[in-house]
């Protein structure tokens, strides 16, 4: 099966009104010798047999309705109301592409400047783009953002924050004449007398993450103000289902506020794809990574909207472009911006809330659990990490769990060998009583 | 009630002009209908659980409305974009073909949507076996020896190739600092380049639109890393001395990436690998129909050739037996470049794609994207001559620089396009061609509809002859006419706030 509308009969009339006699004219300036090589692909199929054969290739998988985790780690699911797959699955929203004429693309357009104003009001910054790829593009970005602006050199990153941004940062900087260095984490939270120990003024910037990647919150107003002190920027990676409650960067006095904004409405989908938030303050407009919408006036004076400050991108500035990001994750954008619709401020609020209550409530349990123990003693969202007494490993545990369809808390080992006892678990609104029941009876078996 | 009567005249004139108010303009304060499910733990109070001076003081402005008026306010919206499924959207480089519904419905599933990413191996085989199976495809539709499915969109795939490049040299302990590119390429490729570290050496094109054997032969030399070109290139032209030009790079120890923007002109037509590229991004939301949302989300796969597969992103899948897992053992991989393993949504869409139409629908696909694209150059030859003529492969760039003697411009075409119910092709890129008009059809589009965009522009033609005034302050039939842009950048608001008054109308 195949989607060209043209007929073989048309092809050939075409063919024709072009003035070659057969389609192989038109490839004159492909060498012979490497046209219409073999391909070794499967035949076409039908609509019936593709839907067959993907069944037969999802089914293996097991979804978060027929298992329980309690994951995290930079990952959170949430609920999705209903409205957002119903609106974002209209064809005006998922087919156009990047709203290079304003005047066909005005929902679009309208779309992001709102999305910006939300990712604003959110973060409590001055500016918002229209999106990044995920969360640690957002962090390398910002890390990118900072070298240049500042001309200095060195970059100091918390070991506490998510590892896999850690490690897209280093790969994003690896041609960069730059030093980054790990500031080390002590009781589940970023050693504050080693980062102002570590605190020159060749320091470009200060990257952390709140909540941390153990889910303990960070003293961020402090850390800023070292930060600003010998003046590198502050950058915070934060959790935006966090900020119905918690303290927003602007608040602390972030210079850039990225994060990972699939948890606004958007489906875990194995963790991709993200949609990746970057804010920041008025100073820092011109350096600001990705597209901008701005708000204007049509000839007849009506508000409309357009893409704007394009010379700060790649398809105007080339290599002197502040990034080199052109598709972004605009449908991602559209479905935060009817999320936070739906919710609204109180909305948010009582989210944050509730996975506040559940987590702690689960923290409690788990508590009493005989050989369960908390790693560290921190204020945390909704995130937590146990060790297990008695030699239980968390895989033997974890091992066990699976069989009952419960997914444990996720060892930290591979990235935290000196915490290989430990396992970070979560909890969202998405968790039940009934299935925080199940997981203490199930560790009551192990 | 006072709150109510400006908001019943606003909505009076939503109904006359056609825009619509932003959704801050609705909120009506305690407004909510969207309810989360009770709690269902013994609640404690927030002030034993967090610190106060954690805690957020200020008060969230989001938007108070209700689900109604949330639907209204996003399908109004959605009306008023020009999209792939509403109109035919010849944007030349976007490849801008149909969005199987099918391939939506698939990504959907729970099986795959609803899955995190750090659940055990064992309980997302079927996902890993999906991915198994869409690296072989594109090594079959490419010739390359393996993929990288990290990347998340075309640019990252460049980022991605270029950081390849750079840790292959520095292994041979070669500094190699340059990489030539194309004055016709595409501006992420030089943006690609400089965010890694290297130094950008163009290459003007000859007077045919292909890259001049004689300059890159000039420079290159042994601080020259990669050439990094389009093919066919963004004229929409093979470049015919491709297999001199890889022979050349790799007798200097040079590298040759392939932009893969434009491998919808070469499905079942060409190999890369055959024509002696090392590495390349293909951008699964062009070639392989997945639907570009508005600006992504994308993909942009690397695949590279047996020489650079241990520089590949970690981690990476293997099979063991019939089993799949993932492994961090990539000796001299640059690193991750995404959170996870890449666009699943995307992946999944671009793997039913390929699994439909199969050997044979790619090659029609290929096949018909080319006629299509001659046959509308043809229609347009007399009106809108094409610079470099040739045959060319899935897009052609025409020249719109007779209507400027009437004052108009290949922007204010673009504009009356709109009005014609057509989106505009890519205007003023690539940069050497003057007044440039940029135009891919894509197979999906019928002759009819080629007829009658090619009727729309040649009577766009006689209107900037006879009433240039009309063209020039297009479009007249949208709810907005020709926006402001200069003002957008002068004085730019980009955001909305609650002290601001409503602009315009």
């Amino acid at each position: 099966m195949d989607y060209v509308p043209n007929t073989d009969e048309q092809l050939q009339q075409m063919l024709e009104t072009v003035g070659v006699g057969s389609f192989e004219d038109l490839l004159v300036n492909i060498p012979t010798e490497i046209r219409h090589p073999s391909f070794e692909l499967p035949g076409g199929l039908s609509e019936a047999e593709v839907l067959s054969l993907c069944e037969s290739v999802a089914s293996p998988n097991r979804s978060l309705r027929e298992v329980t985790a309690f994951l995290g780690f930079g990952a959170y699911h949430h609920l999705i109301p209903t409205v957002v797959d119903a609106l974002s699955s209209r064809g005006e929203w998922l087919t156009p592409y990047t709203p290079y004429q304003a005047e066909a693309s005005q929902g679009t357009l309208q779309m992001i400047y709102e999305f910006q104003t939300l990712i604003c009001e959110l973060m409590q910054m001055d500016l918002a783009n229209a999106s990044l790829y995920d969360g640690a593009s957002s962090l390398a970005e910002a890390a990118v953002l900072a070298l240049r602006t500042s001309g200095r050199a060195r970059l100091l990153v918390s070991e506490a924050v998510h590892p896999h941004y850690r490690q897209v940062v280093a790969t994003y900087l690896s041609g960069f004449p730059c030093v980054i260095q790990e500031i080390p984490h002590t009781s589940g939270v970023t050693d504050l007398e080693a980062l102002a120990a570590s605190l020159k003024d060749d320091v470009a910037a200060v990257l952390m993450q709140q909540p941390n990647v153990f889910g303990c919150l960070e003293p961020m107003e402090q850390t800023s103000a070292l930060a600003h002190r010998v003046g590198s920027l502050f950058v915070a990676n934060v959790y935006p289902i966090s900020l119905g409650l918690l303290q927003a960067p602007g608040a602390y006095g972030a210079d850039i506020a990225v994060a990972e904004g699939r948890c606004l409405g958007s489906p875990l989908a194995y963790g991709g794809p993200g949609l990746g938030l970057f804010a920041t303050t008025n100073e820092l407009l011109r350096k600001m990574p990705g597209r901008l919408v701005g708000c204007t006036l049509d000839e007849s004076g009506r508000r409309g909207f357009t893409l704007t400050l394009q010379t700060r991108e790649q398809h105007i500035r080339r290599e002197k472009a502040t990034s080199n990001i052109c598709t972004n994750e605009g449908w991602l954008a559209l479905r935060a911006a009817i999320f936070l619709s739906l919710l609204g401020s109180q909305g948010l609020k009582e989210l944050a809330l509730l996975n506040i209550q559940k987590a702690h409530d689960l923290f409690e349990r788990l508590r009493q659990v005989p050989f369960v123990q908390s790693m560290f003693d921190q204020p945390f969202f909704n995130e937590f990490v146990l060790r297990f007494a008695d030699g239980r490993s968390v895989e033997e545990v974890n091992r066990k769990l699976l069989k009952a369809g419960i997914v444990g808390g996720l060892s930290l080992r591979p990235w935290y060998p000196q915490l290989a006892d430990g396992s970070l678990w979560c909890v969202t609104e998405a968790i039940s009583a009934q299935q925080m029941d199940r997981l203490l009876e199930a560790l009551g078996r192990v | 009630m006072e709150a109510g009567a400006i908001n019943a005249t606003t909505e009076a004139l939503d109904i006359t002009d056609g825009t619509e108010r932003l959704i801050f303009e609705r909120s009506v304060p305690g407004r909510r209908t969207y309810r989360l499910p009770p709690c269902d733990v013994p609640e404690r109070p927030l002030g034993v659980l967090l610190p106060e001076e954690r805690l957020r003081t200020d008060a969230l402005r989001l938007p108070e409305v209700s689900e109604p008026d949330v639907v209204r306010h996003f399908t109004r919206l959605s009306q008023l974009n020009f999209s792939v499924d509403t109109h035919c959207y010849p944007l030349g480089s976007c490849t801008m073909k149909y969005n199987p519904k099918l391939n939506d419905r698939i990504a959907s599933w729970s099986r795959f949507a609803v899955v995190h990413p750090m659940q055990p191996a064992s309980s997302v085989q079927g996902l890993l076996r999906l991915f198994w199976e869409l690296e072989q495809l594109l090594c079959q539709i490419t010739g390359m020896a393996a993929f990288t499915l990290q990347p998340a969109a075309g640019a990252q795939g460049e980022l991605t190739g270029l950081k390849i490049i750079r840790a292959y040299h520095r292994l041979k302990r070669q500094t190699r600092s340059i990489i030539l590119i194309p004055d016709s390429a595409h501006g992420t490729n030089p943006a690609s380049a400089a965010i890694s570290g290297f130094r950008v050496a163009t290459l003007a094109s000859g007077s045919d639109g292909l890259i001049d054997l004689a300059q890159l032969k000039a420079k290159l030399s042994h601080d020259v890393a990669a050439l990094m070109l389009t093919n066919p290139n963004t004229l929409g032209l093979f470049e015919k001395d491709i297999l001199t030009m890889t022979r050349l790079c790799h007798e200097h120890g040079v590298l040759v990436y392939l932009d893969g923007a434009n491998m919808n002109a070469l499905l079942g037509i060409a190999k890369p690998a055959d024509f002696g590229i090392d590495l390349l991004q293909l951008n699964l939301h062009k070639t392989f129909s997945t639907p570009h949302g508005g600006g992504g989300p994308g993909a942009g796969p690397v695949g590279v050739t047996n020489a650079l597969v241990e520089f590949l992103p970690a981690p990476r899948l293997r099979k063991v037996r019939t089993r799949f897992e993932w492994h961090d053992d990539v000796k001299h991989s640059i690193g991750r470049v995404h959170g996870f393993y890449g666009n699943v949504g995307v992946l999944v869409r671009a793997y039913v794609y390929i699994r439909t139409l199969g050997r044979e629908g790619l090659e029609r696909a290929g096949r018909a994207a080319i006629i299509n694209a001659n046959y509308l150059k043809a229609c347009l030859a007399k009106t809108f001559p094409v610079p470099f003529d040739r045959y060319c492969m899935h897009e052609f760039v025409a020249s719109l620089k007779s209507l400027k003697a009437c004052g108009v411009t290949a922007w204010d075409v673009a504009k009356r396009l709109l009005d014609y119910g057509f989106y505009a092709p890519t205007v003023y890129f690539p940069l050497l061609v003057e007044e440039a008009f940029m135009i891919e059809p894509t197979e999906t589009e019928s002759k009819e509809t080629l007829d009658a965009l090619a009727d729309a522009l040649i009577h766009i033609a006689q209107e900037a002859r006879t009433n240039p005034e009309l063209v020039k302050h297009a479009p007249q039939r949208l709810e907005v006419n020709r926006l402001d842009e200069v003002k957008a950048a002068r004085e730019p608001d980009l955001r909305w706030t609650p002290a601001k008054q409503l602009v315009g109308t």
